[in-house]
């Protein structure tokens, strides 16, 4: 369960930050997951709820948003959208753990380069957290 | 919006004792052979040691190590290295295979980020870092992340690898980063010039490795190797950079 460490990684940074703003309690964390990892959100929700328990994050709720993916080749200019479909799954797994390796297994629509930006929906991100601070 | 993803580094670092990047400014000069037969060579004197190439678009340890396709990392909580010759062994190539991976810096960073926040390498005693030639994404994104790794650099005789290696020192020291001493690789003379060398940089030469054909022979045969002049060398070698007294993993 890859995403267990993803999650690690979202209340650890959401930790660093409530910390920061001197919050006592969290009650919304929303998350950011790019289309190119294929997150699944009910496994990531899953271990953040499991991950939370006793601690600052225990009643807060998830918010998980998806963000489409946008690739864009340096060569031609040409944007499109990723899509896991035309992949085998051996491919995409291999996306999910390391998106970066997209550039071994995709190529521009148009002039076939696997010199492309990921310019928008590659991986997860902690978009906000709302929680109280003492009063 | 924040990547979460560099909070939990130090964390999936935590049970490791040292960290050590086998490094150079130039390439050719065996790296790759010098950290894996440094990493087969700890594990063979009982330590517990992980193996992570990070040579992302040339990755060879796994050729070296004669890795069958079929091995794999697996999954709980996070990538769990394969085991292979007694290392916990990552690399890119899992991903891969034998296709290439032209990725650019920023990609670069990436990968490593996302490796190191999802690998779970566990209790060792050392991870051994085979790093791509030169000083860039690689070298500085593991100086940000992993502020417990130490530098061993490897060079040949020759000026050429030796000026670069210069270079990669006066930086390495800029970034206060420690250094734990400097191979001379695939030596081919008597002269104690790379010695003297190093002795005027301030860092300890940790010594030689004689050039030997039979290196090249013992790819995909990890006993082969340590067989060699190389791997002879690297039981002096490794007393040298990371021994304490008579063990070096009590």
């Amino acid at each position: 369960m890859h995403e267990w460490a993803l999650a690690e990684a979202v209340l650890a940074s959401a930790r660093q930050i409530a910390e920061q703003e001197h919050l006592s309690s969290v009650s919304e964390v929303t998350i950011r997951v790019g289309e190119l990892q294929q997150v699944e959100p009910p496994i990531l929700r899953f271990a953040l709820k499991q991950l939370s328990e006793g601690t600052l994050f225990g009643s807060a709720k998830f918010h998980i948003l998806k963000a489409k993916s946008q690739l864009k080749c340096r060569v031609c200019g040409t944007t499109w959208q990723y899509s896991s479909k035309k992949l085998d799954k051996a491919t995409a797994e291999a996306i999910h753990f390391v998106p970066e390796v997209a550039h071994t297994y995709i190529k521009c629509p148009k002039c076939g380069s696997p010199d492309f930006e990921i310019a928008s929906g590659r991986g997860v991100w902690l978009q906000d957290i709302k929680g109280a601070k003492p009063e | 919006m924040i990547d979460p993803r560099t909070s939990v580094i130090t964390q999936r670092l935590s049970k490791i004792r040292r960290i050590v990047a086998v490094s150079s400014g130039k390439g050719g000069v065996g790296k790759s052979m010098v950290a894996t037969s440094l990493a087969l060579s700890l594990a063979r004197e009982g330590c517990r040691v992980g193996l992570f190439d990070v040579d992302f678009t040339g990755p060879s340890t796994h050729i070296i190590l004669g890795v069958p396709k079929s091995v794999q990392p697996t999954e709980d909580k996070g990538i769990v290295p394969a085991t292979v010759e007694g290392l916990e062994y990552m690399s890119l190539v899992y991903f891969v295979g034998d296709n290439p991976a032209p990725l650019r810096g920023a990609d670069v960073s990436n990968a490593l980020i996302e490796l190191l926040s999802v690998t779970q390498w566990g209790t060792l005693d050392f991870l051994i870092v085979d790093m791509p030639p030169g000083i860039g994404d690689a070298v500085l994104d593991l100086v940000r992340l992993v502020n417990r790794i130490e530098f061993l650099i490897i060079t040949t005789s020759s000026l050429l690898a030796f000026e670069v290696i210069k270079k990669q020192v006066a930086l390495l020291k800029e970034l206060k980063m420690p250094i734990v001493g400097v191979v001379e690789n695939m030596k081919m003379n008597t002269s104690d010039a790379v010695e003297q060398e190093t002795g005027k940089l301030g860092l300890k030469y940790l010594g030689s490795i004689a050039y030997d054909a039979k290196v090249e022979e013992s790819i995909g045969n990890p006993q082969k190797l340590l067989a060699t002049e190389m791997g002879e060398a690297m039981d002096r070698i490794k007393k040298a950079a990371v021994g304490k007294g008579s063990s070096i993993c009590p």
